[in-house]
């Protein structure tokens, strides 16, 4: 797997917002949609999702509740509370800083400088 | 709003517990089911695919626990598994988990039972409303002072006084002894109680000298003797001989306002004379009028202001009457223990002390226990460290089993201790003296041994700490558990040293303690307590008094020397020396004063009215000069005995003081007629005090006690006492006692001290075997292998015992010697309560050093016969 990039630490949050503010999911559903998003370009290992979830419901950033799949299993599924869209939005914008700053410092050329 | 959202997190986790364990179970498991059903797809068996999920799932079970701590903590849960676990290793090393709760038990058990007595004799006031304000003058008093008091000051809402009587309550054809206080009218006025039946007396009541002739019960005298009869009230009842009316019960729990005192009943003061037979009404000079003057402050009164409104009223009564009031000094203080309350306090705070060093050394010692077995557990915290779990987690476990077996202890102790505080609460040191104990385990016992053990439980719980936040999981795996042994000098060297330091102090002190009650045992009083009887012959009580006493006295004495086996008889008032602890003062001035006032007094000497053969009697030898006789009675010369030390006071010397004068408080000369040997008097430990003898001819009657010396046994002594007492009249009643068992009051706390020292002392010393057990069967464990190889290279066994317990042998000599040196300077404390004890004695330097070796021995002894048997073939090939 050379194509699999490891998750810097505290970017797995922002990751499950964002594929939960596409629509609620459930647990399994969240890892499917990150893959999806990321094009499978991001590793995650499947149980670290929850302890993940877990946090964010008891952050109040999600709310959980349970519903039927779409394989028809009881599954618990997740959605974004006002809170957690606030975050979101805020997350978005510091990680995009950093990324374009990040971007920009290593595009620097010798005679740039 | 997140508040709220982690609010109601919380309290969900709290509510429905296991409902969010199982909810977390199903979502895992869904997302696995999930996983399945997609790689099922892709052509898998059910089964595979199933595997498959689990295994890129990862950790189920730590996920599944971390989710828990994502959603709040679960203190519970955790708690519950700790606690669990914890349950199961100590269950699995059955001898760590006994020593350790029976060392607590026995550490927070002391501390419980100190901390009861002190409980109810220091910190807890007298039985009545409000105790904050009440504030009592803890000096014996005249009567006439006490009402000058009452009228003349402006800082107590009232003031009440009291003193003890006793006497025989009748209540038709039957007496039998019974001990009250005659009270002030206002007492129960003054100390705002209700009556549980009847009704109380009032100032009201008092119409002058024996005009009150009521009583009111006790409640436990009610109970005991009335058998809760409610009809007692109005009932006459025949107080020596004088008929009292019974009025009404005092509340239930009520025992007076002393302490350790059990009064049967209450009688208003002013009927004293019927029931003390004499007159203290009107003796403005004679202190025994009053024990004790109480009363509540007035609002917004300092007691430091009462002070001083109180010094002013005695400095009128010193001004107004020159002659009977001495320089009074009126300190308030809160009623409970009277003049005991000093050196109480202080015991009783040193004893708390010890008790805390007690239990500090067992914090110590189970401290270094535990630093230990989790150095035999590295390997295993090594493992679950390495297998994902936190320290945090680990250290938390670690704490939980130490507070468990710290609350296991503590029940157990506190179990312990209140057996001890009831029984103690039943016990009557001295039969013959209305005495309880007011100990009762109760709540604030309860919380202080739940604390303690929790506090020490958390202070040995945290010693592993440093250890298991160093452990590095890969080192301890690789190496395997034996590791390297520090040569350095660890924190369980110290506790140990510190432990066993306390413990040589205990030992110390007891030890201390014990030779200075054996010295004061065999120590000479000033008079020879074996072979005598003391005889209490209450002639009051029988109906006897004024100018009857004297003639009735001498008839007992008489009538006592002729019974076959008895040497000698002789009486004496105030109580004989060292009885009771009580003893009349008595200001004296030389024979050319002229100005007879207390501030001009050349000795303030005990005061005795003694018969002719008391000196015999008692077995104190005269030094120079002649005994009283018969003679010496109110038509002869006044003549006086005194001891040396006031022949001294008064003359510089005992043969020059014989036929010289002095005067007594009235002004009354009296003539020097021997000089007797010095003695002991109020108590065991007091400096060397002055004492006068006096005819009880010359005297006022008074009652009095006869001294009886026999050869024959104790048991016919009293037989024969009692039938010539009841051949003079029917109708004495009597107790007798010999004068050593009376001696025991006397005894008593150096008694109580070096009983609960020597207690202390056998528990420092069986917390520093298992301490210095511990550590050497530890250090034995942990070098087998080692010694094994020593013993296969031909080691000495001299040498292979240095190797195994040298470093506890080291230690060992290091705190003991620590130990003894503070003990010593801590036992010079202990010279105020135990008579003649003194650190510097030679049976009790070695008395410790021998302590000490045998505590060494005993603890490494099981430790070093290990250390001997090994068989080093069957160790190497172990391993």
């Amino acid at each position: 797997m050379p194509d699999h990039a490891q998750l810097l630490p505290g970017t797995l949050d922002l990751l499950i917002l964002k594929a939960v503010s596409l629509g609620p999911l459930h647990g399994y559903g969240v890892l499917l949609r990150i893959g999806q998003i990321s094009d499978s370009a991001l590793l995650i290992e499947q149980g670290a999702l929850y302890p993940a979830l877990f946090r964010l419901v008891r952050q109040g950033l999600l709310k959980a509740s349970w519903g039927t799949s779409e394989n028809n299993r009881r599954a618990k599924f997740y959605e974004l509370t006002a809170a957690g869209r606030k975050r979101f939005r805020e997350e978005t914008e510091g990680w995009n800083r950093l990324a374009t700053a990040m971007a920009s410092a290593l595009a620097a050329k010798a005679e740039e400088v | 709003m997140k508040l709220l959202a982690w609010y109601r997190s919380v309290a969900a986790k709290f509510f429905h517990r296991s409902e969010t364990a199982d909810d977390i179970d199903e979502e895992l498991r869904t997302h696995i089911q999930h996983r399945a059903d997609d790689l099922g797809r892709s052509g898998l068996t059910r089964a595979e695919a199933e595997r498959r999920a689990r295994i890129e799932f990862g950790g189920y079970e730590r996920y599944k626990e971390e989710s828990h701590e994502a959603l709040g903590g679960n203190f519970l849960e955790t708690l519950q598994q700790d606690v669990r676990f914890s349950l199961r290793t100590l269950r699995k090393s059955p001898g760590f988990t006994f020593a350790a709760i029976a060392t607590l038990a026995l550490a927070i058990g002391a501390n419980a039972v100190v901390f009861g007595i002190m409980d109810a004799l220091v910190l807890r006031p007298v039985n009545v409303p409000q105790p904050e304000s009440l504030w009592a003058i803890e000096h014996f008093e005249s009567y006439p002072n006490y009402v000058d008091l009452r009228d003349r000051n402006r800082s107590f809402d009232g003031l009440a006084a009291w003193k003890m009587v006793f006497t025989g309550l009748d209540t038709g054809n039957n007496p039998a002894s019974a001990a009250g206080y005659a009270t002030s009218g206002n007492y129960f006025d003054v100390l705002e109680l209700q009556p549980s039946l009847g009704r109380f007396f009032h100032s009201a009541d008092e119409h002058g000298p024996n005009s009150a002739p009521y009583i009111v019960l006790t409640w436990d005298y009610w109970h005991s003797r009335f058998h809760d009869d409610p009809g007692v009230v109005g009932r006459t009842v025949q107080l020596s001989k004088h008929p009292f009316t019974i009025i009404g019960v005092a509340p239930r729990g009520f025992y007076g306002t002393l302490l350790f005192g059990a009064p049967d009943f209450f009688m208003p003061i002013v009927n004293q004379e019927q029931v003390d037979g004499q007159d203290l009404l009107n003796a403005r000079g004679d202190l025994q009028g009053i024990f004790e003057t109480l009363g509540h402050l007035k609002p917004g009164v300092t007691p430091a202001q009462a002070t001083t409104d109180l010094k002013s009223v005695a400095a009128y009564l010193e001004k107004t009457y020159p002659k009977e009031v001495g320089h009074r000094d009126y300190t308030p203080a809160h009623p409970g223990l009277f003049v005991f309350g000093g050196p109480a306090r202080a015991f009783l705070a040193g004893l708390m002390l010890l008790a805390g060093l007690i239990l500090l050394a067992a914090c110590a010692n189970l401290g270094s226990l535990f630093g230990a077995r989790a150095a035999d557990r590295s390997r295993e915290i090594a493992l679950r460290l390495a297998l994902g779990s936190s320290r945090r987690r680990i250290l938390r476990q670690l704490l939980t089993e130490a507070v468990l077996l710290s609350l296991a202890g503590g029940t157990l102790g506190l179990l312990g201790s209140v057996v001890l505080l009831r029984r103690l609460s039943m016990w009557q040191p001295f039969p013959t003296a209305p005495m309880r104990l007011p100990v009762a385990p109760d709540a604030p016992v309860y919380w202080v041994a739940l604390i303690l053990a929790l506090v020490s439980g958390l202070l040995f719980g945290i010693v592993p700490v440093r250890q298991v936040m160093r452990a590095n999981p890969y080192e301890v795996v690789k190496a395997g558990s034996s590791g390297r042994i520090g040569r350095r000098i660890t924190v369980r060297d110290v506790l140990l040293v510190v432990q066993i330091a306390i413990c040589a102090v205990l030992v110390t002190s007891s030890l201390v303690a014990v030779r200075g009650l054996e010295r004061s045992l065999h120590s000479h009083f000033g008079f020879d307590p074996r072979n005598a009887m003391v005889v209490n012959v209450n002639l009051p009580q029988a109906g006897y008094s004024g100018d009857q006493l004297p003639i009735m006295e001498k008839r007992i004495v008489q009538a006592m020397e002729a019974i076959p086996g008895v040497q000698r008889a002789g009486l004496a008032t105030n109580y004989p020396p060292l009885v009771y602890a009580a003893a009349t003062g008595t200001h004296i001035f030389k024979d050319e004063a002229r100005d007879l006032r207390p501030g001009n007094a050349a000795a303030e000497p005990y005061r005795y009215d003694v018969s002719p053969g008391y000196l015999e009697a008692a077995g104190t030898a005269l030094l120079v000069g002649r005994d009283f006789s018969w003679h010496d009675d109110e038509n002869a010369p006044r003549v006086a005995l005194v001891n040396r030390e006031l022949a001294r006071k008064l003359f510089g010397s005992a043969a020059g003081a014989v036929g010289r004068y002095y005067k007594l408080a009235d002004g009354t000369r009296v003539q020097i007629v021997g000089v007797i040997e010095d003695g002991k008097y109020l108590s065991m430990t007091e400096d060397q005090e002055s004492a006068m003898f006096l005819p009880f001819l010359q005297s006022p009657p008074k009652a009095s006690d006869l001294i009886v010396r026999s050869n024959r046994d104790p048991k016919q002594t009293v037989t024969a006492i009692r039938a010539q007492l009841h051949q003079l009249d029917p109708g004495l009643p009597a107790d007798i006692d010999t004068w050593n068992n009376f001696l025991g009051v006397a005894l008593f706390p150096g008694r109580v001290a070096t009983m609960a020292l020597g207690v202390m002392g056998l528990m420092g010393g069986m917390l520093s075997i298992t301490g210095i057990f511990g550590m050497a069967a530890y250090s034995v464990s942990k070098r087998l292998r080692e010694l094994g190889i020593r013993i296969a290279l031909g080691a000495q066994r001299t040498e292979l015992l240095q190797a195994a317990l040298g470093r506890a042998l080291k230690l060992l000599t290091l705190g003991s010697a620590a130990g003894l040196v503070l003990g010593l300077l801590a036992t010079r404390v202990l010279g105020s309560i135990v008579y003649g004890a003194t650190p510097r004695d030679p049976v009790v330097l070695g008395g410790v050093v021998l302590a000490m070796a045998l505590l060494g021995l005993l603890a490494t002894w099981i430790p070093a016969q290990r250390a001997l048997s090994l068989d080093p073939l069957i160790l190497l090939r172990e391993e």
